[in-house]
């Protein structure tokens, strides 16, 4: 794993993001729009499981004939909040490669817009950490992942650059660029996938990009 | 030396380099990057500290100025 330690860089106070005027009708993202939505995420999931642990446990009471059955709505208890994780990993899966020639000139200027220990991460993983308002960034080539100061839960977020064929390095360039530009507005514009605890996405995870969202952990 | 590239599929493009002293090569400038914005394209300056701004007019004190892609959630 690499250890990464980000210097405390503020978010940009420039203009905001144009994209922001596709989806007009969102409110803009910030520290209480956070929090409230991943309170939503943990009630609807909670909502999810809570019933089918108090049917098995309740079935289980009524006659012990019933387990195998409370066994069933159990599993789907433990199962649902997993495939709701999964699509939180999947903001990190990784999208076509171009030819090598595009993937090499633009890995170039990925790692000209990024610090050294960052590099290291990127050559690692895949993926670039940086550093926001809202806590530390791991920004992949069809997503990114917020991880909030103090690493307990994550945010996954599903965005993209528009346009096919992009090299895996400028699709991510186009993310950090947009990220840094407006973090608030980049928030907004994507489109979040998953909130929960750190522990839930990490199981999910490849092995690479487990070690960057341990990285990420470290230092949010 | 400023230069103004593009990301695309080839990894990146340069449309332009310019010298605040030379007029012509700030005239090319300024025109491609009109140009580009009219396709649609975003122009971004990174700054020094990991920061980036969002421009609509071209910089020409900057050293590299970046044209990007709209983005939209998946």
């Amino acid at each position: 794993m690499t250890d990464v330690s980000l210097p405390d860089v503020a978010s940009s106070p420039g203009t905001p993001l144009p994209e922001r005027a596709a989806v007009h009708w969102r409110r803009q993202v910030d520290e209480l729009v956070l929090v409230r939505a991943g309170r939503r995420w943990t009630a609807v999931t909670v909502g999810h499981s809570l019933p089918l642990v108090a049917v098995s446990g309740f079935l289980i009471a009524l006659n012990p004939v019933t387990i195998p059955v409370a066994l069933i709505l159990l599993a789907h208890a433990w199962v649902i909040p997993g495939l709701y994780a999964s699509r939180g990993a999947n903001v990190l899966r990784t999208a076509s490669p171009a030819n090598a020639d595009a993937e090499r000139t633009a890995l170039g200027l990925l790692g000209d817009l990024v610090g050294h220990r960052e590099r290291e991460l990127l050559a690692d993983t895949g993926l670039v950490l940086e550093r926001g308002r809202f806590g530390i960034w791991l920004v992949g080539q069809l997503g990114a992942v917020l991880v909030v100061p103090g690493g307990r839960r994550v945010y996954c977020y599903c965005v993209k650059a528009t346009g096919d064929k992009l090299p895996s390095g400028d699709r991510i360039a186009h993310l950090l660029l947009a990220l840094r530009s407006d973090e608030a507005g980049f928030a907004t514009v994507a489109n979040l996938t998953f909130s929960g605890a750190t522990w839930r996405l990490r199981r999910r995870l490849r092995g690479a990009d487990r070690d960057a969202l341990r990285a990420a952990r470290a230092v949010a | 030396m400023s230069q103004l590239i593009r990301m695309d599929q080839s990894g990146h493009t340069t449309l332009a380099e310019w010298s605040v002293e030379d007029q012509r090569s700030v005239d090319a400038a300024l025109a491609a990057f009109r140009a580009e914005l009219d396709r649609g394209l975003f122009a971004v300056v990174s700054r020094p500290g990991g920061e980036a701004e969002q421009v609509r007019e071209l910089p020409l004190d900057a050293p590299l100025v970046i044209l990007r892609r709209p983005i939209a959630g998946g």
